[in-house]
């Protein structure tokens, strides 16, 4: 086979390649379930970044298969050598300049994504998290319940509102993460660190300690539940009259003492 | 017997090490004597003295066996003792069991000392995946597990990658350089003990009060201040190796500086030594970092110095900037040399020159120059100021470039060469395909959304394990096999060498592959169980894992029994003309009968005629001289 032949047929089959792995991308259900706005960006950007770095890598095995299989030596080459060439100056600028520009643009799309992700919308509800080995609690502030603040074990969030949640340590660094939000933040003592999130889909979602943070960093999970508006309203009220639920010494002031009619 | 006791030895060693624990308790009871009963209870306290010991006994140790004999003669003033040479180099088994000056045995005994920590390390590997073939607990609990994965880790890391390079390059650069051994041989000896006593401190923490330190390799500070002992075992043992790794680097630095072979200019080197030299100016300059993270920890630790405690004042997070402004500059440690391998062994099994020589030389340097500005990218997630983010992403996105021409460079070396696909060549062509993918996932990570989603999951560990395992040890195999000939003077079994690559590169994509789906699809990290949703993915990997652990026993027995018996090799198996090649195999004491002169580029296949190094008085023209260093070409 001549060697414009065989070259011809490697970038076909290299092109089906990576057009079977484009279409693989899709196919696979690689995430969680999308439950947030952010996860929408956030899914967008991986396949932004699969696609354009699949035929990097198809270019890379590619040009590996076809050496092998047409420079290999043959019996009778043992002693041969292959040409003396030392480099090809017009090559090697464009394979620096081409990947330059393929990163510059997947950054450039990164940053694009990070903003939209991290924008603070009009509203906002806050919510604070506090992190302790091996438990999280979550606490609603007044501007949120409407009256006293809120402690809870559960995490209770509106449909399509945004929440910014502000995370708090108790002892030693823990990450907040709920891989359906596709956002997480580690929790580290003496500051207080943030993310936000627009939950869109109802459903509840697993909350992971994401950050090593003793014996019982595996079974430090939790769970957040999207509800309607309506909903979580009604959520708030019974957790308001309910003193019985409320969770001692948090950060976010005393529960109980909150407890009103 | 007094002889024995006096001389520098294992038996001297014992003693002075008892003498260690004696000084350790002394010096806890004076201290804390001295400072009353208000601050210490007790006089007499395990954990201080275990923690006097930890650094004393060592210390004891290699003074014992006579590492710093030499110096301690000069610096007391006595004459020194001339140097002979009579206890360079090895004629027996147990000339590899004391300090030894000579670096082609110095580069033996890290190889193999790296070798038993990648099974010991390999094995706890195998352990955590057999814990994780299920959810729930299967035969340990959750803080032994933490314990194996933080062993496990530092080990590989600090007691296999690190080293393992340094005793090929300890080996091999000498001989390529024309040199008769390195600028520092009692250095080079004495960075050599320090390792073994590393390894054996991480190991026995396993046997602490409180078990082995179980808060990963990265050690977070508040949780490992806070930990039982066994947490100094590792602040310490991480001492003892980032001294060896600083001395052997500064030993590379002068050696490559200043003792190459007449005409061998810098763009005449080979690229292993390049790599080397690069490699040692990261180490030089970035370990001394993780020497004061984990210092900080020790004086948190033991003097309640309040680094860490957020309450009195302390920045957690001071500790993450400090740990990976070394530990990002670790991952290029743990792979430049690597890419040196990969250049020697392309460039002699293609037999062409490599392409793009001044640019792969120049990459190299420039890895080492941006690595210092990247480390953040282990923080996106950390809660430090979010603007730093940006900056960090950005030149780890620019790092991603040399290192795509270094690929690209391979390649080209590649096409319209004549391939020999032996063992060593399989490894390299491996090593392009998984490093690739490390290379790939990597860059995907400096993207901050994407990273802020998988941060701490197995996709880390995917990636992490793609450029160390699939990018590293193939390296490191390559290296291995390629090298044995010259080393012992025998050759390896070729079939079982392809049978080892073949096994390795299958189990190893279908053990780490699937971990980065486990990542996206929401599993951390770290952790001794999961969710039941992960179960069928984990128990697949951890199935291929064990099918991997044992294609690393072919590797064991070729070399164990070719080494004992294989067939004597030639002095240059491979035709290569770096200059490691034109002395027999294995080479004569210091290396060289005359000092060669070097006459032309490291890899001029494909010209006839063409010679790297001659030994002889450099000729008039070309293909005049005695003893020619030739590659035959046609």
């Amino acid at each position: 086979m001549s060697r414009q032949r065989s070259v011809t047929l490697a970038v076909v089959l290299a092109l089906i390649a990576t057009a079977i792995g484009i279409w693989l991308s899709y196919v696979i259900h690689w995430f969680p379930v999308q439950a947030s706005t952010q996860a929408r960006n956030t899914d967008r950007l991986y396949h932004v970044l699969v696609i354009a770095t699949i035929p990097i890598f198809v270019l890379v095995v590619t040009v590996i298969l076809y050496s092998v299989w047409q420079f290999r030596m043959k019996p009778g080459e043992e002693l041969k050598d292959g040409p003396p060439i030392h480099g090809n100056t017009r090559l090697e600028v464009i394979w620096t300049a081409l990947p330059a520009i393929l990163l510059l643009g997947m950054v450039g799309y990164s940053f694009v994504v990070l903003a939209e992700n991290e924008k603070k919308p009009a509203r906002e509800i806050d919510v604070g998290v506090t992190g302790q080995q091996f438990v999280w609690t979550y606490q609603y502030p007044p501007s949120v319940t409407g009256g006293a603040p809120i402690n809870s074990y559960k995490l209770y969030l509106p449909e399509n509102e945004s929440v910014e949640f502000n995370l708090r340590s108790k002892d030693v660094i823990h990450a907040f993460w709920i891989p359906a939000f596709r956002i997480q933040e580690d929790v580290v003592p003496g500051v207080v660190t943030h993310w936000r999130a627009t939950p869109d889909r109802l459903g509840t979602y697993a909350v992971v300690c994401n950050l090593l943070c003793g014996v019982g960093h595996s079974l430090m999970r939790s769970t957040a539940h999207v509800v309607p508006e309506a909903q979580f309203k009604a959520w708030i009220k019974s957790q308001e009259s309910t003193a019985s639920t409320s969770v001692p010494g948090s950060s976010a002031g005393n529960a109980s003492g909150g407890a009103s009619g | 017997m007094a002889a024995k006791l006096r001389a520098p030895g294992f038996y001297r060693a014992a003693w002075m090490m008892v003498l260690g624990v004696a000084f350790a308790t002394g010096l806890t009871w004076l201290v804390r004597s001295s400072t009353g009963h208000a601050t210490f209870t007790h006089y007499i306290n395990q954990d201080a003295i275990l923690t006097v010991s930890l650094l004393a006994v060592p210390l004891a140790f290699l003074a014992g066996i006579g590492g710093f004999d030499y110096w301690f003669y000069w610096a007391t003033g006595r004459p020194t003792r001339p140097e002979d040479h009579s206890g360079h180099g090895a004629y027996t088994w147990r000339d590899y069991f004391r300090i030894n000056t000579d670096h082609k045995v110095i580069g033996i005994q890290y190889t193999v000392t790296s070798f038993v920590f990648l099974l010991i390390g390999g094995l706890i590997g195998m352990l955590m995946r057999a814990q994780l073939a299920q959810p729930g607990s299967q035969f340990v609990d959750a803080n032994t597990y933490n314990g194996l994965f933080s062993v496990h880790a530092s080990l590989l890391i600090f007691l296999f990658i690190i080293p393992v390079f340094a005793g090929l390059g300890n080996y091999v650069i000498p001989i390529m350089i024309g040199a008769p051994d390195m600028a520092f041989p009692r250095l080079n000896a004495l960075s050599y003990w320090l390792l073994p006593i590393a390894g054996i401190m991480m190991l026995s923490s396993f046997l602490a009060p409180g078990g082995a330190f179980a808060d990963g390799w990265t050690a977070y500070t508040p949780l490992s201040v806070d930990a039982p002992i066994g947490q100094t075992f590792f602040s310490v043992a991480v001492q003892f190796a980032g001294a060896s790794s600083i001395m052997t680097a500064l030993n590379f630095l002068v050696t490559i500086i200043t003792m190459r072979a007449p005409g061998m200019s810098f763009f005449r080197l080979p690229l292993l030594v390049w790599a080397n030299f690069a490699t040692s100016l990261l180490v030089v300059i970035a370990t001394p970092f993780i020497a004061a993270s984990q210092f900080f920890i020790l004086l948190d630790r033991a003097l309640k110095f309040n680094f860490f405690n957020a309450g009195k004042g302390g920045d957690v997070l001071m500790y993450q900037h400090v740990f990976w402004f070394y530990s990002h500059p670790a991952v290029y440690i743990m792979m430049l040399p690597g890419f040196g391998i990969v250049s020697e062994i392309i460039a002699v099994k293609s037999r062409k020159p490599i392409f793009g020589y001044r640019m792969m030389a120049f990459s190299l340097l420039a890895i080492v120059g941006l690595g210092f500005t990247v480390w953040a990218h282990h923080m996106f997630t950390s809660g430090m100021a979010a603007w730093i983010r940006i900056p960090m992403a950005i030149t780890t996105a620019i790092i991603a470039i040399p290192t795509g021409i270094k690929i690209f460079s391979w390649l080209a070396t590649l096409w319209r060469g004549v391939l020999h696909l032996d063992t060593p060549m399989l490894f390299a062509l491996g090593f392009l395909t998984t490093f690739t993918l490390g290379g790939i996932s990597g860059v995907m990570l400096a993207m901050i959304p994407f990273d802020i989603h998988v941060s701490a999951t197995y996709f880390i560990v995917a990636h992490i394990h793609y450029v160390l395992f699939g990018g590293s040890l193939m390296t490191i195999y390559a290296g291995v096999y390629y090298w044995f000939p010259k080393m012992t003077g025998r050759m390896f079994d070729e079939r079982l060498g392809k049978w080892h690559f073949w096994t390795t590169f299958v189990f190893f994509n279908l053990t780490f592959g699937p971990m980065h789906v486990l990542g996206l699809q929401g599993m951390p990290r770290r952790v001794a169980t999961y969710a039941a949703k992960f179960a069928d993915l984990n128990l697949f990997i951890s199935i291929a894992s064990f099918a991997l652990g044992l294609s690393t026993l072919i590797f064991v027995y070729n070399i164990v029994t070719s080494w004992r018996g294989g067939p004597r090799s030639v002095a240059n198996p491979w035709r290569g003309m770096t200059l490691e090649w034109q002395v027999p195999s294995p080479p004569p004491i210091f290396n060289f009968d005359r000092v060669p002169t070097v006459v032309g580029g490291p890899y001029e296949y494909g010209v006839p005629g063409a010679v790297h190094g001659i030994f002889g008085p450099a000729p008039a023209t070309v293909g005049a001289g005695s003893s020619m260093a030739r590659a035959p070409s046609q």
